[in-house]
C-alpha cells in the first residue's frame, strides 16, 4: 500500500477545524442546557448549528477547489479513501451497539424477567404475572398499550426504495466512468430523490405510530429499540442524501473525472452502508 | 544488524521552508504540522496529568485518616470519578496520541500525518471534550460521582452535569476516532518505500493496532452513553427492568468498550518500551516478530474478555467460566512480551540513563500488575476482590508504574531530539528514584487493604484500615510532589537544559534503531519532504 510521498499535499493553515470544534461545542452546550430546562439552550443550539453549516460549506468548498485544481495526487486520494473506510467502520460499530441491545433484550433480559434461566424466584416475587413475549413494554407496561409496527406496509416500500436507490447510485457511477455526464446526473438525481422519499415515508410511519398505534419512544424496550435503531438510521439516510446532493451539485458544475472522483465514491460507499444497515433493520426489527 | 544512515541534508534547505511555522500564537491554533500538534497534545496531557493528580491528592488527603476531614462524601465520589476520567481521557490517551503525532511520521519516513487538517481538529475536539467535562465540577448537583464507568441507575441521579458529561464523552470519542483514523492512514499509506510493515518500529506497530481498537470501541461507548441520555430525558427503557430493559446490559456494553480501552493505554506503552530498551541494552529487540504477533493477540483477546469486570453481577455460570478462561489466555502474549524485554537486556552492554531506568521499572512493576490481574481472572476468587482496594491497586500498577512511567521515559528519551537540548540527568535520576519508591509505598499497601475487605470509592473506612491508608497517602504525597521535578525538567530542557549540544543520534548508536535518530537535533519543522531511501533495521 506504500505510496511515494514526494508530492504529497500538506495543507499549511487550517482554520475550518477550529470553527468545526467551536460549532459542535456550542451545539452540544446548547443541547445540554436545553435538556436541563435552561432558556438559553435552544438559542445556543441554533447558533452552534449555524456555525456548523457555515463550516461544512466552507471546508467542503475548499476541498472541492483543491481537488479540482489538481492538488491531490494518488497518495492523498488513498489517504482519503482509507479515512472514509475507517469512518464507515466506526459507524458500523455504532449501529452494532443498538443491534446488540435488541438481541440482548429479546433473547436474554426479557426472558429472564419472565423467569427463564435461574430467575424463577425473581420472576415470582418481583414480576409475577409477566409473561416474556416480544414485542413487550416490560412488566411495568411502560408507556401503556401499543401496537407493534408491521413489516409489510411502509417498511417494505422503504426497503424497495432504498434498494432501488443503491442501483441508481451504481448506474450513476457507471455513467461517470463512461464519461456520460447525463447518466451521472440522472442517476444521482434519482438516488437523492429516492433517499428523501424514504425519509418522507419514515416520517409518515412515525406519525402513524405516535398518533394511531400508541407506539412511542417511551413504549418500554420495544419502543426504545425500535425508535433508536430506525431513528439513527433515518438520520443517516438524511446525512447520506445531503452528501449525495452536494455530489450532484458538483457533478452539474462539471466536477469529477473517471480517474478523480473521491467525493462521489465516498458518498456512494456511505449510501451503500446505510442501505445495508436498513436491510438489517428490516429483518431484525420489522420481520422477526 | 548493520544500519545505514539516511541522507537528510535536503531537510535543512528545502523550498518547503516557505511554509515555516506561523508567527505568533496563531501558529498553535491553525497548525497542521504533526510536530506542532504533537507538542500541543503532549503539553495538554501534562497539564491534565497535574489536574488529575491534584484530584488524587484530595482523595489521598481525605483517606489519610478514618473519619471525614476535608471534603463531603459527594464531592469525594466526584473526585474519584473525575480523577479517572481526566487521567484516562485527558492525560494518558492524549499523551500517547502526542507521541504518535511526533514520532510516527519521523519513524516511517513520512513528511507529515496523512490527514493534517483532521489532525488539528482531533486536538481541538479533545480540548472541547475535556472543557465540557471539567465544567461539570461547577454545576448544580456537582460533577458525576458514580464512578468513571457511569453505571445506571446510579449515574442517572447526577444533577445538571449529566448531559454535559455525556456530550463530553461524545466529543472525546470523536477526537479519538479521528486521531486513530489519521494514525492508521499515515502508517498504511505514508511509509517510505523501503519501510515494509515488518521493518516498522514496534511503536508504530502498537499504534496501528491501537488505532484499530479505538475505532472499534469509541462508537460503542458513544452508543452506551447515548442510551443513558435517552433513558434520562426521552423516556426510553434500555436500562430499566420495568420497561423490559436491563441495567446489566449497560455494563456489558461499557466493558465491551472498557476492556479494549485499557489496552489502548497499554499497547503504545509496550511500543515505547520496546523502542527504548534495545537502545540502552545496545542489542536489537530479542524477538521482533513475536512482539508484533503478541500485540495483535492481546488486541484480539481484549474484545472477548469484557465480562471479567462483572463476575459478581449475576452472570450465568457458563458465562463466568468462559470469561475466566478467556481472560487467563491474555497472560500468554503478555508473557511473551515480558520475556522479550528481559531477553533483550540479557548480556546487553547496558547503561542506566533515566529513560532506561523508567523502562526497567516498568517491566518489573507492570509484571506485578499483570500477576494481580491473573489472580482476579479466577472468577470464584474475584468475588472477594471485586470492588475492593485490591482492584484499585491492580489497575494502578498497570497504569502508573507502567503507562505513566513509560510516558516519562518517552519524555526523557525524545526530549533531546525534539528540543536539541540535554535534560539534567541528575534531576532525572532523582525524579526516577523518588517516583519508583513512592509509587510502591502508594499502591502496594492497597493490595493488603483490598484483601482485608476495604471497599473502593468510599471517603471513610473502618479503623482497622487506618495504618495502611496513612502509609499509602504518604507515598501518594511523595509521588505527587516528585512529579513537579518532571515539570521542572521539561521546562528546563525546552529552555536549554544543561547547555550541552546533543548529537543527531543523541544516544550512543541510536541511529541503528530508528529513522528519527538520523535527523538533526533539534528536528527541523519539516522532515522527510522526500522519503529516505535507506532505512535502519536492527531486527531481522
Amino acid at each position: 500500500m506504500s505510496t511515494s510521498n514526494t508530492t504529497y499535499y500538506i495543507p499549511h493553515r487550517a482554520t475550518w477545524p477550529v470553527l468545526a470544534t467551536a460549532g459542535l461545542l456550542t451545539t452540544l452546550v446548547g443541547f445540554a442546557n436545553y435538556l436541563n430546562g435552561s432558556s438559553i439552550g435552544s438559542t445556543l443550539m441554533i447558533a452552534g448549528l449555524a456555525i456548523l453549516v457555515v463550516m461544512l460549506a466552507g471546508w467542503f468548498t475548499l476541498q472541492a477547489t483543491e481537488s479540482e485544481t489538481g492538488m491531490y495526487n494518488h497518495g492523498v486520494g488513498v489517504s482519503y479513501r482509507m479515512g472514509m473506510m475507517w469512518f464507515i467502520f466506526s459507524e458500523i460499530m455504532f449501529f452494532a451497539v443498538f443491534f446488540g441491545t435488541l438481541w440482548y433484550t429479546r433473547n436474554l433480559s426479557v426472558p429472564w424477567l419472565g423467569g427463564a434461566g435461574s430467575n424463577a424466584a425473581t420472576h415470582e416475587f418481583l414480576w409475577s404475572g409477566f409473561t416474556a413475549t416480544w414485542p413487550t413494554n416490560g412488566p411495568g407496561n411502560v408507556g401503556g398499550h401499543f401496537e407493534p409496527m408491521g413489516a409489510f406496509g411502509l417498511p417494505l416500500l422503504n426497503t424497495l426504495l432504498l434498494l432501488t436507490s443503491g442501483v441508481t447510485c451504481t448506474w450513476a457511477h457507471h455513467g461517470l466512468i463512461a464519461k456520460n455526464r447525463k447518466q451521472l446526473i440522472q442517476g444521482l438525481s434519482a438516488t437523492v430523490g429516492l433517499g428523501f422519499l424514504f425519509v418522507l415515508c419514515q416520517a409518515i410511519e412515525y406519525h402513524e405510530a405516535y398518533t394511531e398505534m400508541g407506539l412511542t419512544l417511551g413504549s418500554g424496550i420495544y419502543g426504545s429499540t425500535f425508535f433508536m435503531l430506525t431513528g439513527f438510521h433515518g438520520f443517516h439516510v438524511c446525512v447520506g442524501a445531503i452528501i449525495l446532493s452536494v455530489v450532484l451539485f458538483r457533478s452539474a458544475k462539471g466536477h469529477f473525472t473517471p480517474e478523480n472522483h473521491f467525493a462521489f465514491e465516498a458518498a456512494a460507499w456511505y449510501w451503500h452502508f446505510v442501505d445495508v444497515v436498513w436491510l438489517g433493520l428490516f429483518i431484525f426489527v420489522y420481520l422477526m | 544488524m548493520s544500519a545505514v544512515t539516511a541522507e537528510h541534508g535536503h531537510d535543512d534547505h528545502h523550498d518547503d521552508h516557505a511554509h515555516g511555522p506561523e508567527k505568533g500564537w496563531l501558529r498553535w491554533i491553525i497548525t497542521t504540522n504533526h510536530k506542532d500538534i504533537g507538542t500541543l497534545y503532549l503539553l495538554f496531557a501534562l497539564a491534565m496529568f497535574f489536574v488529575g493528580g491534584t484530584m488524587a491528592m484530595i482523595i489521598r488527603a481525605e483517606l489519610f485518616e478514618p473519619g471525614m476531614q476535608f471534603v463531603d462524601p459527594k464531592f469525594f465520589n466526584s473526585m474519584t470519578t473525575m480523577h479517572a476520567l481526566v487521567m484516562v481521557f485527558g492525560a494518558v490517551m492524549p499523551a500517547f496520541v502526542g507521541l504518535a503525532n511526533w514520532m510516527i511520521p519521523m519513524m516511517i519516513g513520512a513528511p507529515d500525518m496523512a490527514l493534517p487538517r483532521m489532525n488539528n481538529m482531533s486536538f481541538w475536539m479533545l480540548v472541547a471534550g475535556v472543557l465540557l467535562l471539567a465544567s461539570t465540577l461547577f454545576m448544580e448537583g456537582g460533577a458525576p460521582a458514580g464512578g468513571w464507568t457511569l453505571y445506571p441507575p446510579l449515574v442517572l441521579q447526577t444533577g445538571k452535569a449529566l448531559p454535559f458529561a455525556i456530550f463530553s464523552v461524545h466529543l472525546l470519542g470523536i477526537s479519538s476516532i479521528m486521531g486513530a483514523i489519521n494514525i492508521i492512514a499515515t502508517i498504511l499509506n505514508m511509509r517510505a518505500p523501503a519501510m515494509t510493515l515488518m521493518k516498522m518500529p514496534l511503536f508504530v506497530w502498537t499504534w496501528l493496532i491501537t488505532g484499530f481498537l479505538l475505532i472499534a470501541i469509541m462508537p460503542v461507548f458513544a452508543g452506551a452513553v447515548t442510551m443513558l441520555l435517552t433513558d434520562k430525558f426521552f423516556h426510553t427503557s434500555f436500562f430499566d427492568a420495568a420497561g423490559g430493559g436491563d441495567p446489566v446490559l449497560y455494563q456489558h456494553i461499557f466493558w465491551f468498550f472498557g476492556h479494549p480501552e485499557v489496552y489502548v493505554m497499554i499497547l503504545p506503552t509496550f511500543g515505547v518500551a520496546s523502542t527504548i530498551i534495545p537502545v540502552f541494552a545496545r542489542k536489537p529487540l530479542f524477538g521482533y516478530s513475536s512482539m508484533v504477533y503478541a500485540t495483535a493477540s492481546i488486541a484480539f483477546l481484549s474484545f472477548i474478555v469484557w465480562a471479567h469486570h462483572m463476575f459478581t453481577v449475576g452472570l450465568p455460570i457458563s458465562g463466568e467460566l468462559y470469561f475466566m478462561y478467556a481472560t487467563m489466555l491474555i497472560a500468554i502474549p503478555t508473557g511473551v512480551k515480558v520475556f522479550n524485554w528481559t531477553a533483550t537486556m540479557w548480556k546487553g552492554a547496558m547503561t542506566f540513563e533515566t529513560p532506561m531506568l523508567f523502562s526497567i521499572a516498568f517491566v518489573v512493576l507492570f509484571t506485578l500488575g499483570g500477576f494481580t490481574g491473573l489472580m482476579m481472572s479466577i472468577a470464584p476468587v474475584d468475588f472477594q476482590y471485586h470492588d475492593t482496594y485490591f482492584i484499585v491497586a491492580h489497575f494502578h500498577y498497570t497504569l502508573v508504574p507502567a503507562s505513566v512511567f513509560i510516558l516519562m521515559a518517552a519524555g526523557y528519551f525524545w526530549l533531546p531530539k525534539w528540543t536539541g537540548h540535554m535534560y539534567n540527568e541528575k534531576i532525572g535520576q532523582l525524579h526516577f528514584w523518588l517516583s519508583a519508591i513512592s509509587v510502591n509505598i502508594l499502591f502496594f499497601p492497597q493490595h493488603f487493604l483490598g484483601l482485608a475487605g476495604m471497599p473502593r470509592r468510599i471517603p471513610d473506612y473502618a479503623i482497622q484500615f487506618a495504618d495502611w491508608n496513612m502509609i499509602s497517602s504518604i507515598g501518594g504525597f511523595i509521588f505527587g510532589a516528585s512529579q513537579l521535578l518532571f515539570l521542572w525538567i521539561v521546562i528546563d530542557t525546552i529552555k536549554g537544559g544543561t547547555g550541552e549540544k546533543v548529537s543527531d543520534e543523541v544516544w550512543e548508536d541510536a541511529h541503528k534503531h530508528g529513522l528519527e535518530w538520523t535527523l538533526p537535533s533539534p528536528v527541523p519543522y519539516h522532515t522527510f519532504s522526500t522519503p529516505p531511501t535507506v532505512i535502519p533495521c536492527d531486527h531481522n
